[in-house]
């Protein structure tokens, strides 16, 4: 009796201690870098162009802007194919083939993405001799992928069995009951599997080096090379100067902030008041 | 081989059931004719040869312990195989005369007119009223009275109408389990099915809700042929007029449901229904 008692609260001590570890971490690395971001924050820096060592001001407005438009670009090209593979999964999953793709996938995900980086450069840079924002959306696109593939799968499959049954068993076709009964069951899921995956790529540095590239203009056409918000910050620490630190942490705590407002975003899409 | 155990454990159960004033009925035509129906999931044979006549109009039960087939053997009556992964069906389902599983024969067809209402209420995540006319939507219906002529009817006629009337736009999954599955009934009534396929429908619910579902089926048989699986005899008593016993995925008897629970032939439904099984 009070063996388990006293193995009962270690426990519990035990894992609300690891726990917290994370929270802190977590807390840490949030106030540390909003202390440091916040000196160089203010209207210019996210309205203006950068400007060269020694002026005082500009911003990385285009960088936010790039970013913008990268990540848009690669979720057209990721959703559409991640959801699509996600319901073949869930509904058809069975058999050799599937299964490959599930493997496929999760290989996918743990592909370095410096090294997906890479690939994007072998077949959208090299050829054209040619940096480019869609080069760097596609690699966006590759890491978005499995992402939400296996979320939307998830999601469909979480849909119960006997409101499928259900469907069909008044006469509806396989297809109406899946598109107009179980992909609405699960949209909230899928949404937030689709919130998950851009905040996954928003921060993702490594495979802009050599796609992107970065810019110093506003750049829109996304066959050019684009200014990056992670770029800037990457760029803006490794050098020497003291006024572009500042200006790296003020990046690092708008791309923390914007991952952390997606976050929350997903989370709210998915709570029960919302499904309503 | 009947005994007085048998005999006895009816006498109780008539008590409270009015079986005995029940006319043998034989000459009913049959609705639905299973022939020889064999389903396997994937090397496991889950019913083995079986053959029935469900008679037009009638309640026909379908007991047995657990895990003998019951569920198996429902849902080869409208299809419902042809999506569980790894099933499969031989044999005939004759509706009418004709096999569900002739080739060519659409199984979206087949759940129109051969309707099913499952052991958990599984009402879809949406208003009561979208619910009940779903299935007329689906079939091409827009027109709003139409529509809502329909709703009423289906709901009174599953006994729920009163208790809804005045929130039809609310979520369906804010009724009671008993409410819910008297939606999941009238759901299935909106698309005027002529065979009702039931599969536990009171299995989840209190006594009293158990009570008004028995009603209900006791109505409909007047424009519905109703097949039920039930784990309480009792309640196979009370509502069915024909009584088919599985074990093990066999069919191992079938007659009027008087006649099993009085004069069981065999004596494995013998010892299942004085209690000697689960
Ligand atoms: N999808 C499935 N895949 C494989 N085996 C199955 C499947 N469904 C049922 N079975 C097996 O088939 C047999 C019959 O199951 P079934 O669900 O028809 O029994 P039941 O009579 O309805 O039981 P219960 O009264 O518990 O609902 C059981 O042995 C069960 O394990
Ligand atoms: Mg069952």
């Amino acid at each position: 009796m009070r063996g388990r008692h006293v193995r009962s609260f270690i426990g519990t001590m035990l894992t609300a201690f690891c726990a917290s570890l994370g929270a802190v971490a977590l807390l840490l690395i949030f106030g540390y870098v909003l202390l440091q971001g916040f000196r160089a924050l203010n209207l210019a820096f996210v309205t203006q162009l950068p400007v060269p060592v020694g002026e005082p001001g500009g911003g990385i407005a285009n960088g936010i802007l790039g970013s913008v438009v990268t990540v848009a670009l690669a979720t057209a090209i990721a959703m559409p194919i991640g959801l699509l593979s996600g319901l073949f999964l869930a509904l058809f999953g069975r058999g050799w083939f599937p299964g490959v793709v599930r493997f496929l996938s999760d290989v996918l995900s743990g592909i370095p993405s410096i090294a997906i980086g890479l690939f994007a450069y072998i077949v959208f840079v090299a050829p054209f001799r040619h940096f480019s924002a869609v080069s760097a959306s596609f690699a966006f696109a590759m890491l978005m992928l499995p992402v939400i593939l296996r979320t939307s799968e998830e999601a469909v499959r979480s849909v119960p069995r006997e409101i499928r049954e259900g469907a069909l068993a008044l006469g509806m076709s396989e297809y109406a009951t899946t598109m107009r009964i179980v992909v609405p069951a699960a949209r909230s899921a899928i949404i937030t599997g689709l919130l998950l995956s851009i905040a996954r790529v928003t921060g993702e540095t490594a495979p802009l080096l050599f796609t992107a590239f970065g810019s110093q203009f506003w750049e829109v056409n996304p066959t050019n090379p684009m200014a990056e918000l992670p770029l800037q910050i990457f760029n803006y620490a490794i050098s020497p100067y003291q006024s572009w630190h500042e200006q790296a942490w003020a990046g690092a705590l708008l791309l923390i902030g914007a991952v952390f407002v997606l976050n929350v975003f997903a989370r709210l899409v998915l709570s029960p008041r919302a499904s309503r | 081989m009947v005994t007085g155990r048998a005999l006895g454990t009816f006498g109780s159960i008539a008590a409270n059931a009015d079986l005995a004033r029940r006319a043998p009925e034989i000459e009913v035509a049959p609705k639905l004719r299973v022939e020889k129906l064999d389903v396997h999931y994937g090397a496991f044979q889950a019913i083995k040869s079986a053959s029935l006549d469900v008679p037009e109009n009638r309640v026909t039960a379908l007991i047995g312990p657990s895990g003998c087939g019951k569920s198996t053997f429902i849902r080869a009556l409208n299809r419902m195989h042809d999506v569980t992964p790894g099933a499969r069906v031989r044999g005939r389902v004759m509706l009418d005369g004709e096999d569900i599983y002739a080739p060519g024969v659409d199984p979206v067809s087949i759940r129109h007119r051969i309707g099913m209402v499952f052991q958990r209420p599984n009402p879809f995540p949406k208003a009561i009223y979208d619910n009940v006319v779903y299935g007329p939507r689906v079939h091409g219906m827009r027109d709003r009275a139409q529509l809502d002529a329909i709703c009423e009817r289906s709901l009174r006629r599953a006994a729920l109408w009163n208790e809804v009337k005045n929130r039809l736009d609310r979520s369906a999954l804010d009724l009671s389990g008993g409410q819910q599955q008297r939606l999941c009934i009238a759901r299935c009534l909106a698309v005027d099915p002529e065979v009702l396929l039931m599969d536990e429908p009171a299995s989840s619910l209190d006594p009293i809700a158990t009570s008004k579902i028995e009603d209900l089926i006791a109505e409909l048989k007047a424009d519905f042929t109703v097949v039920i699986v039930t784990h309480s005899m009792q309640q196979a008593a009370r509502i069915s007029d024909f009584t088919a016993f599985f074990l093990s995925g066999s069919l191992i008897e079938t007659g009027t449901t008087v006649s099993i629970f009085t004069q069981p032939k065999d004596k494995r439904t013998e010892d299942y229904i004085t209690g000697r099984y689960g």
